[in-house]
């Protein structure tokens, strides 16, 4: 028997301390996604407090030659889409009786996202996060602090959102009878990867739906940027099931676990990993906090195992030529993560496109004005 | 009589260590290889799996300490590690070189009882774990069972975790195999309390830590902990 959950990756490599929270997990997830109510909930926190749904913003003097389109992600409650995902869990959480949350951020915008829904719903929330993050990310730090989370500094290893996720973890482990861990993104033990793609899937199915009222057509490619790859599973899943869709995710160059990993364990998770011959997980390298990770979510590993996805990499100083670019010809500031997909978007070989703007980019000024 | 595990990480220094383990009183020497990102791992062991990796040990040279150190004592030898090191060395390939070297099964901590039962190895089981795992891990163990005495990673508490009593009555229920109880076990007292409880005792950020301070220093603190389990059962 195996617990494998996309082709030969996935499972959940974690200690038996945190077996039985992931099948509860998994169990009270099965009741909530069959529970109209729990729909009802979520719908109603999205629409009313979060923002849904995002608009579709044509893009021409950032992209003249052709027609592109950015899903705006970057206009949800708290600058990105990972609000979408802390929602979820945290109504989930609640129906399962969690009134500790512990999350990892690496470029704090999952971090401030949970900061938010806990501060909405009155839950204790600690974030793990790297300690060179913590510099880079100064003014999410300020307003994870706002939010009355705890911000936990990491200064193991690379200080990045590697170890942020190992301490994470860790926390859990201890106090697992009262917490949930409220993971970023489409990585980690089984059910976490499907979790959060079933949450960040209305990114997908929305846009398909605006872009076939603009356009009456498909597009060609939708282009994501990956780092754990929740934004990108999200947008994905709404065209997976359209064959003539291209979907196109971009990794940073200096962290493209799919592009130049091998397959190994991390996080709970059989995957994509950068790691040396023995296993040993390597540093990832990368402008923005959020792609700077070694890893990612095992079902992209499948989606590009299978050819239904294709992964390109992207470097800093593309990502950031699309930052200013994006912010000059359309008066919108793009996250360093997103400005990847950007980049990447403007010399793809098609017509009509859709690029997930994963998150705005306020949080990214120092490090772009730095690099001036 | 009560067992007495005592842990260290794979170091070129360790085939003495682990000698003087012996000397001092240890039944079975578990043998780390370190893992870059080691999740149930408190910060003693990490930090001691950073120094050795830093040094360069990777699985090839782990297992030769094994073989040094299986020249030097007659005990059980358990290699314990993570499932990210089987997965790069192949898991088959692993349970054939770490036996060769001289091992006595294994434990992968983070290796799921469902995976890869070819890897014969012993189980854990933790205060968190429902009365049916407890039944999968006991059938599945191989020989002893190794009980996580607490919620949490390794490495020293100030007490014996109070779940301890309440987990071997519910294992005990399920299985005749040996119960070692581990986590959080570090002085003479704790060992003692813990034999009074379970079959045997495993000790490691502590054993690791007094390491640091050589040989003499651990046969001395083994002999400690082998003294007071002995009056303890």
């Amino acid at each position: 028997m195996t617990t494998q959950t996309f082709g030969v990756y996935g499972g959940r490599y974690v200690p038996e301390t945190l077996i039985p929270a992931l099948d509860e997990l998994t169990a009270g997830w099965e009741e909530a996604k069959n529970d109209p109510a729990f729909h009802a909930e979520l719908r109603d926190l999205l629409t009313n407090y979060a923002g849904r749904p995002t608009p579709l913003t044509r893009v021409e003097r950032f992209a003249p030659d052709r027609r592109m389109y950015l899903k705006r992600e970057d206009l949800m409650h708290t600058g990105a889409h990972k609000i979408n995902n802390a929602l979820g869990q945290v109504v989930l959480a609640r129906r399962l009786g969690k009134k500790r949350i512990v999350a990892e951020t690496g470029a704090g915008q999952h971090g401030v996202a949970t900061a938010t829904v806990c501060a909405r719903f009155g839950l204790e929330c600690i974030v793990y996060m790297g300690s060179e993050d913590m510099r880079r990310q100064k003014p999410n730090v300020e307003r994870m602090n706002l939010l009355g989370a705890e911000v936990r500094p990491v200064e193991i290893g690379t200080k990045t959102l590697k170890e942020a996720t190992s301490e994470a973890i860790r926390d859990w482990i201890t106090n697992v009878e009262t917490t949930h861990y409220l993971i970023g993104s489409c990585v980690g033990p089984a059910p976490y990867p499907e979790l959060v793609r079933d949450l960040q899937r209305v990114i997908g199915d929305e846009a398909r739906e605006q872009i076939l009222q603009r356009e009456g057509v498909l597009p060609e490619a939708v282009v994501a940027c990956v780092g754990g790859g929740s934004n990108a599973i999200g947008m994905f899943y709404g065209f997976v099931e359209d064959a003539d869709v291209r979907l196109v995710g971009v990794e940073a160059a200096g962290a493209a676990s799919l592009g130049s990993g091998r397959t190994g364990v991390l996080h709970g998770a059989r995957s994509s990993i950068l790691a040396d011959t023995d296993g040993q997980i390597a540093d990832a390298h990368s402008i923005s906090a959020g792609l700077d990770y070694p890893g990612v979510g095992p079902e992209h590993a499948a989606l590009r195992d299978s050819g239904r996805a294709v992964y390109l990499p992207c470097t800093d100083e593309e990502a950031l030529d699309a930052f200013h670019r994006l912010a000059r010809t359309e008066g919108i500031i793009p996250a360093l993560e997103s400005s990847h997909a950007l980049a990447r978007a403007l010399d793809l070989d098609a017509e009509l496109i859709v690029v997930c703007l994963s998150g705005r980019g306020d949080k990214d000024l120092a490090e772009v004005l730095a690099r001036r | 009589m009560k067992k007495l595990v005592i842990y260290l990480v794979c170091e070129p220094g360790t085939p003495e260590l682990a000698q003087a383990a012996v000397e001092g009183g240890a039944d079975i020497i578990e043998l780390g290889i370190p893992f870059s990102d080691p999740l149930a791992e408190g910060p003693t062991i990490r930090l001691a799996s950073e120094r050795a990796l830093s040094r360069g040990m990777r699985t090839a040279e782990c297992l030769q300490v094994i073989a040094d150190v299986r020249s030097r004592v007659d005990v059980p030898l358990v290699p314990m590690t993570y499932a990210a090191i089987l997965e790069a060395w192949g898991y088959d390939r692993f349970v054939a070189d770490a036996q060769a070297a001289g091992a006595t099964s294994s434990i992968i901590v983070d290796l799921p009882v469902e995976e890869h039962q070819e890897v014969k190895r012993i189980q854990l089981v933790a205060p968190t774990s429902t009365d049916a795992r407890i039944e999968i891990c006991s059938a599945n163990t191989d020989g002893w069972l190794y009980l996580v005495s607490l919620t949490g990673t390794t490495g020293a508490r100030s007490e014996v975790s109070p779940a301890l009593a309440g987990l071997v009555d519910r294992v005990r229920a399920k299985t005749e195999k040996p119960l070692y109880a581990g986590f959080g076990i570090s002085t003479p007292e704790h060992a003692a309390t813990v034999a009074r409880l379970a079959d045997g005792v495993v000790v490691g950020s502590r054993a690791v830590q007094v390491a640091e301070d050589g040989p003499d220093a651990l046969r001395d603190y083994v002999r400690s902990l082998r003294t007071a389990i002995d009056a303890a059962s």
